[in-house]
């Protein structure tokens, strides 16, 4: 299980890596579904098998066929256009990636984060009970989010006489 | 939990990066910076997710599926905006959209 881990841990790390590298956004999308399946069987493996079913469901189903979709809807000789970002592109995102790596990792050395829990998580029925008793609310407040999304998207959708 | 929960953060760490490197890098298209803000909310993700596990507690699952939720409302209008902005200006360079103020 923990070698699972590790080789799974290097395969979403390389998908993404290959994804922000890559310049054709479908490849792109294409290496980001990868990292989903990985990521998706490492929270199996953490013992959350609904939130790992969502990933694949609504994240690499859903989104990522919403993105493609949105790739072609755009030209794709627009889009496969793009001018290689240079070195001066990168130091922004090497200087803030440093500064979180480094703030991660003074958390991790300055000792034990907590004392290992063996309580079972994967308990489905459970599951739901707090997410529908504990969290209703919540629950309703992110349906009518996703209705304001739809209502907005058809607002931005549609056609100009 | 199979392993220490320091080791589930690193991992959270490093696609956050990826995914922040993506967002700041990729400037000349909206598309691959929305995939950099996926990516950086899959690393919150697995945080949450990892966390669940390490303290016994079901509710950073809970928050898990609510982010996944939200993304899933975001990116779809966002890429409606995306979209629209094609439409209308022929370019998802995000440069080309700096007149967009106020």
């Amino acid at each position: 299980m923990t070698t699972l881990f590790y080789l799974l841990a290097l395969v979403a790390v390389i998908s993404t890596l290959f994804c922000i590298t890559e310049r054709h956004p479908v490849h792109a999308v294409v290496y980001l579904v990868t990292s989903f399946f990985s990521l998706a069987v490492i929270f199996y493996l953490l013992r959350a098998p609904l939130v790992a079913v969502f990933e694949v469901i609504i994240y690499a189903g859903a989104i990522m066929v919403l993105f493609l979709f949105s790739i072609m809807m755009s030209r794709p000789e627009v889009t496969e256009v793009e001018l290689h970002p240079g070195i001066r592109d990168w130091w922004p995102a090497l200087l803030l990636g440093g500064v979180f790596l480094g703030a991660v990792g003074t958390l991790i050395i300055s000792g034990p984060l907590l004392s290992p829990e063996t309580a079972n998580t994967g308990d489905i029925r459970a599951f739901s009970r707090l997410l529908f008793r504990k969290y209703g609310l919540a629950v309703e407040i992110v349906s009518l989010q996703l209705l304001f999304a739809l209502v907005g998207a058809l607002y931005l959708g549609r056609r100009r006489q | 939990m199979i392993v220490p929960l320091e080791q589930v953060l690193i991992l959270a760490a490093v696609i956050f990066v990826m995914g922040l490197a993506c967002l700041l890098v990729r400037r000349g298209n909206l598309i691959m910076m929305l995939v950099g803000i996926e990516i950086m909310l899959n690393a919150a993700i697995l945080a949450f997710v990892g966390g669940s596990a390490a303290w016994g507690k079901m509710d950073g699952q809970v928050f898990a599926l609510f982010i996944i939720a939200m993304t899933s409302a975001e990116v779809s209008l966002a890429l409606a905006m995306v979209v629209y902005l094609h439409r209308r200006r022929k370019t998802v360079n995000s440069d080309d959209f700096s007149g967009m103020k106020g």
